[in-house]
C-alpha cells in the first residue's frame, strides 16, 4: 500500500509550476506569501507570472549586492555571515524534520538538536582557531589550556549530549526519537562540516572563497537563462525545468566567467593573500608577497588557438588555469547538489525549504549547490595547491620528545642535502 | 488533513505500537550443542549456551592476540564489515526496501570509499618506508584526499541518478541510514586500529574492561540485583552497575600490571620494511617503567605499606575502566533503545545465545573513541613519522625555513650541540 499512496500523491507534484498555491494542501510545510508590501504594490498591475519573475530578479540583485558589501567589509564579517547561514540552514532542515515527523513536542529534542549544533561548531572552531591563531592562543593562559585539551573537551561535551539523548528516550516515542537523532546527525554532517570548509578556503585567500561561490551562482543564473530562451530537451526527471541546452550553455558561460573574474581578482592582494591574524593590531590582515599562482606569466598558445586568436603567447595568471577546474566542477557536478535537494523536496513533499527569501524560498534553496563546491575547493587546495601548513608542523614538532625531534631534524637535513637545497653537511 | 494522516500511516509514525514486527531471527545454535544440552531445562540450556559461547569468544580473542597485530587488524576489519551489514539489513527490513534499485550496491560502495579514505590516511603513515619505495603508491598517497573525494562523489551522483519517482522518500531514508551507520561503525573501527598501533595494551585493556564490566555487572545483577537501573533495559540493576564498576576497576588495574611488563604489548607497532613484518620492539616509555609511589595515608593504614611499586600506566587504567563502567553502558542503552524502536530482539543471529556481532560490540564503540581522544590529549603528541612525511612534501624554500627554525630551537634547548655541527 505504500507505493499506492506515493503514487496517488506524486501525481499532484508531477507538474512543476511556479505558483505556490497548488502545494498548499499537501505540503508538510505550509508556505505563506512573504513578499514585502512595497514590492506587492509596485508590481500589482503585472500578471502573476511576470510578477514572480520580477520578484525573483529583484531579490537576486539584492543578494548579489549584499554579497559585495560583505566582501568589502572583510574576512571577519564574512566568517560571521557563513556562521549565520550555517545556523539558518540547520534550523530549516531540522524544522522540516519536525514537520515530517510531527515531532515538535518530543521531550528534550529541540534543546538536544541545538546542543549538538553547538558542540560540533565548538569542535570545528577550536580546531580552526588553534591552527590560525596560534600565537594568540599561546599567549593567553585559559585559551592555551582549552586548545591543548580541545579534543577531550569537545568529546566530553558531545558525550554529555549523547547520554542525555539516551536518558530522554520515552517508551512510546522510541522510533521517532531515533529518527530525529539520525536526522540531526546527517544535517550536522552536511551543514556544519561544509561551512567550516568554506572558512578554511577563506583563510587560504578570499579569491578561493569568492570565485567558487560566484561560479555556482553564475551557473545557476546562466543555466536558467539559456534554458529560458533555448531550452527544449529535458535533463533529468527529477527537475523538469532543467534542460540540456541550459546545462551546456551554463557550463560554457561559467567557464568564461570564472576565467575573467580570476583575471580581475588576481591583481589585487586583498583577494590573493592568505588571511592572517596580526597579533599587534589584533585584526585580520591580507598582506603578503603574492605566490606564483598570482603572478603573470607568459604561456605559449596551442597552435589550434593561435590561428583563431592571432596571438603567439598570452599573459595570464596560473590561477586562471585552476579556475577552469573550479568552474567545470561548479557547472557539471554542482547541479547534482541541486538535484539532491530537489529529490529531497519531492520525497518530503515540500516546495521550498522555507520561505525566508521571497521568490526564492529558504536559505538552503540558494545554497544547495554550494555544499559540494566548498568540499571540492578544500580538497583541491589540499591536494594541488598547498602542502601542509609549515607553522602548524613547527607547532607539532615542538611538542615531540627530544629524541624524536633530533631524529626528524637529521632526516630533514639529510633530505635537504640530498636535494642540494643545503650546501653541504657542515655548512648548515 | 485526511490526506496527511493516510500518507503518514505508511511510516507508522503515530505510535510505536503500530509498527509491524520484524520477523524474528531463526535459531542458529549448532546441532552439537543442542544434543549435548537436550537434557536440561530451557533456562539452564540458554545459560549454558551463552556461557560456552562466551568462553569460545574469549579464547578466540586470545588466539588472535597471539597471532599478532596484522591478524588483529583483519579481525577488526571483518567485525566492522559484519556490523555494517547487520545494521543495513535491519534498515532494509524496516523500510521493506530490499528491492530498491541500486541500493545494495551503493551501500557497499560507500563502505568501500570510506574505508579506502581512512586506510589511506592512517595506515599510509605507518607504512611510510614501504610506500617511499614504490612510485605508484607515492602517487596514490599524494593525491589521496582528492581520489577519495572523487570516489565518494561518484557514489553521490549515482545515488542522485538512481532516484526513482515512487521511492524518493525511501531512498533518502536509506541514504541517511547508510551514512549514519558508516559514521558509527567505520570511524570507530579505524580509531580502534589507531589505538592498536599505539601499543597493543591500548587495544586490549579497554576492550577487556568493557567485556569484564558486561560479565561482572551481569553476575552481580544475577545474585544481588534488586533496584532497576533504567526503564530502557529492565534487566539492568543498580547493584549490578556498581558491583560491575568496582570489579572492572580492580580488573583493569591488575590486568595492566601484567601486560605492562611485556614489550610485545607495550611498544608501538611498527612496520619493518626489511623483514616485511610488524615488529613491536622498543625502549618502553616512561609509562611502562616501574615507579615508586607513596601510598596516601588513608590507604597506608588499611594496607600497611608506605610505598608501592607500580606502573604509571595503571593510573591511566583507572580512567579507562571508569569510562568503561560508567559511560560504556550508555552505548548499550542506545542499542537497546534502537532495538525497541525497531521492534527487533537482536541485531542478527550470528552468535547463538548472544545475537549478532553488534550486540556484543555496542558498548565498545564509545570506548574506542574515548581511548583515542584520551591518548591524543594526555599521552602522546603528534605522530613523528606523519610529521616527517608532511615535512618532506613541503616546497624546498619552506623546508629550508622550517629547518632553520628547528635548528635554532634545538640549539636553544641544548638538544643539538653547536660545536659538532649536528
Amino acid at each position: 500500500q505504500e507505493s499506492e499512496s506515493e503514487n496517488r500523491l506524486d501525481g499532484e507534484t508531477a507538474s512543476d509550476s511556479e505558483s505556490r498555491s497548488e502545494f498548499g494542501g499537501s505540503s508538510a510545510v505550509p508556505t505563506s506569501d512573504d513578499t514585502p508590501e512595497v514590492l506587492n504594490r509596485a508590481l500589482s498591475n503585472l500578471s502573476s507570472r511576470w510578477k514572480n519573475w520580477w520578484v525573483r530578479g529583484i531579490l537576486t540583485l539584492a543578494m548579489i549586492t549584499f554579497f559585495f558589501i560583505i566582501i568589502y567589509l572583510g574576512p571577519m564579517v564574512l566568517m560571521m555571515i557563513v556562521m549565520c547561514v550555517q545556523i539558518k540552514c540547520f534550523h530549516e532542515i531540522i524544522t522540516i524534520g519536525y514537520n515530517v515527523y510531527h515531532s515538535y513536542d518530543l521531550p528534550w529534542f529541540r534543546t538536544l538538536s541545538w546542543y549538538f549544533l553547538l558542540c560540533v561548531n565548538y569542535f570545528f572552531y577550536g580546531e580552526t582557531v588553534t591552527d590560525y591563531f596560534f600565537t594568540l592562543v599561546q599567549r593567553e593562559e585559559p585559551l592555551r589550556i582549552l586548545s591543548k585539551y580541545h579534543r577531550f573537551i569537545s568529546f566530553t561535551l558531545y558525550l554529555t549530549g549523547f547520554c542525555m539523548f539516551v536518558l530522554s528516550l520515552v517508551k512510546k516515542h522510541y522510533r521517532l526519537q531515533f529518527y530525529m537523532f539520525g536526522w540531526t546527525h546527517v544535517t550536522l554532517l552536511i551543514v556544519v562540516t561544509q561551512s567550516h570548509l568554506i572558512i578554511h578556503n577563506l583563510f587560504e585567500g578570499m579569491i578561493w572563497f569568492i570565485v567558487p561561490i560566484s561560479c555556482v551562482i553564475c551557473n545557476d543564473i546562466m543555466a536558467y537563462m539559456f534554458g529560458f530562451f533555448f531550452g527544449r530537451t529535458p535533463l533529468i526527471k527529477l527537475s523538469p525545468k532543467k534542460t540540456w541546452e541550459g546545462f551546456i550553455g551554463g557550463f560554457f558561460s561559467t567557464v568564461l566567467f570564472g576565467w575573467l573574474l580570476s583575471y580581475v581578482m588576481s591583481g589585487y592582494r586583498c583577494f590573493t593573500c592568505p588571511v592572517e591574524f596580526n597579533n599587534d593590531t589584533n585584526s585580520f590582515t591580507v598582506d603578503c608577497e603574492p605566490s606564483e599562482l598570482f603572478q603573470l606569466q607568459e604561456y605559449n598558445m596551442p597552435l589550434v588557438l593561435q590561428s583563431v586568436v592571432g596571438w603567439k603567447t598570452v599573459r595570464m595568471y596560473p590561477f586562471q588555469i585552476h579556475s577552469i577546474a573550479l568552474s567545470t566542477f561548479a557547472s557539471l557536478i554542482g547541479p547534482f547538489g541541486g538535484f539532491f535537494a530537489s529529490g529531497f523536496k519531492r520525497a518530503f513533499k515540500i516546495k521550498d525549504f522555507a520561505n525566508t527569501i521571497p521568490g526564492h524560498g529558504g536559505i538552503m534553496d540558494r545554497f544547495d549547490c554550494q555544499y559540494l563546491m566548498a568540499t571540492f575547493v578544500n580538497v583541491y587546495i589540499a591536494s594541488f595547491i598547498r602542502g601542509p601548513n609549515p607553522s602548524k608542523l613547527i607547532q607539532q614538532f615542538l611538542t615531540l620528545r627530544p629524541e624524536q625531534q633530533l631524529h626528524i631534524f637529521n632526516t630533514l637535513k639529510a633530505h635537504l642535502v640530498d636535494r642540494g637545497v643545503l650546501g653541504s653537511p657542515e655548512d648548515a | 488533513e485526511v490526506d496527511l494522516e493516510e500518507r503518514l500511516y505508511e511510516l507508522d509514525l503515530r505510535s510505536d505500537s503500530d509498527v509491524p514486527d520484524v520477523p524474528p531471527p531463526t535459531d542458529s545454535t549448532p546441532e552439537i550443542l543442542k544434543k549435548a544440552l537436550s537434557g536440561l531445562s530451557a533456562r539452564w540450556k540458554n545459560w549454558w549456551i551463552r556461557g560456552i559461547l562466551t568462553l569460545a569468544m574469549i579464547s578466540g580473542f586470545f588466539l588472535i592476540i597471539y597471532l599478532g597485530s596484522f591478524m588483529l587488524m583483519l579481525l577488526v576489519l571483518s567485525i566492522q564489515v559484519k556490523c555494517y551489514h547487520e545494521i543495513i539489513t535491519i534498515g532494509y527490513r524496516v523500510y521493506h526496501s530490499y528491492d530498491l534499485p541500486w541500493f545494495r550496491s551503493l551501500s557497499w560502495y560507500f563502505l568501500l570509499c570510506v574505508n579506502y579514505f581512512f586506510y589511506g590516511e592512517t595506515v599510509a603513515d605507518y607504512f611510510a618506508t614501504f610506500v617511499q619505495r614504490r612510485e605508484q603508491l607515492q602517487f596514490l598517497i599524494r593525491y589521496h584526499r582528492f581520489i577519495s573525494f572523487a570516489l565518494y562523489l561518484t557514489g553521490f551522483c549515482m545515488f542522485v541518478l538512481s532516484l526513482v519517482k515512487k521511492h524518493y522518500r525511501l531512498q533518502f531514508y536509506m541514504f541517511a541510514w547508510t551514512h549514519v551507520t558508516l559514521l558509527i561503525t567505520v570511524t570507530q573501527s579505524h580509531l580502534v586500529i589507531q589505538n592498536l598501533f599505539e601499543g597493543m595494551i591500548w587495544f586490549l585493556v579497554p576492550i577487556s574492561s568493557v567485556i569484564c564490566n558486561d560479565i561482572t555487572a551481569y553476575i552481580f545483577g544475577f545474585f544481588f540485583g534488586r533496584t532497576p537501573l533504567i526503564k530502557l533495559s529492565p534487566k539492568k540493576t543498580w547493584e549490578g552497575f556498581i558491583g560491575g564498576f568496582f570489579s572492572t576497576v580492580v580488573f583493569g588495574f591488575i590486568f595492566s600490571y601484567f601486560l605492562a611488563q611485556h614489550q610485545y604489548f607495550v611498544c608501538p607497532v611498527e612496520y619493518n620494511s626489511e623483514t616485511n613484518r610488524f615488529v613491536t620492539e622498543c625502549e618502553p616509555s616512561e609509562l611502562f617503567q616501574m615507579k615508586k609511589y607513596s601510598v596516601p595515608p588513608l590507604l597506608q593504614a588499611v594496607l600497611g605499606w608506605e610505598t608501592v611499586n607500580m606502573y604509571p600506566f595503571q593510573m591511566h587504567s583507572f580512567a579507562l575502566s571508569t569510562f568503561a563502567s560508567l559511560i560504556g553502558p550508555f552505548g548499550g542503552f542506545f542499542a537497546s533503545g534502537f532495538k525497541r524502536a525497531f521492534k527487533i530482539k537482536d541485531f542478527a543471529d550470528t552468535i547463538p545465545g548472544h545475537g549478532g556481532i553488534m550486540d556484543r560490540f555496542d558498548c565498545q564503540y564509545l570506548m574506542a573513541t574515548f581511548v583515542h581522544v584520551y591518548i591524543t590529549s594526555f599521552i602522546r603528541g603528534p605522530n613523528p613519522s606523519r610529521l616527517l612525511k608532511q615535512l618532506l612534501i613541503l616546497q624546498p624554500e619552506q623546508q629550508l625555513s622550517v629547518y632553520k627554525t628547528l635548528k635554532s630551537h634545538l640549539l636553544e634547548k641544548g638538544i643539538l650541540q653547536p660545536s659538532l655541527r649536528g
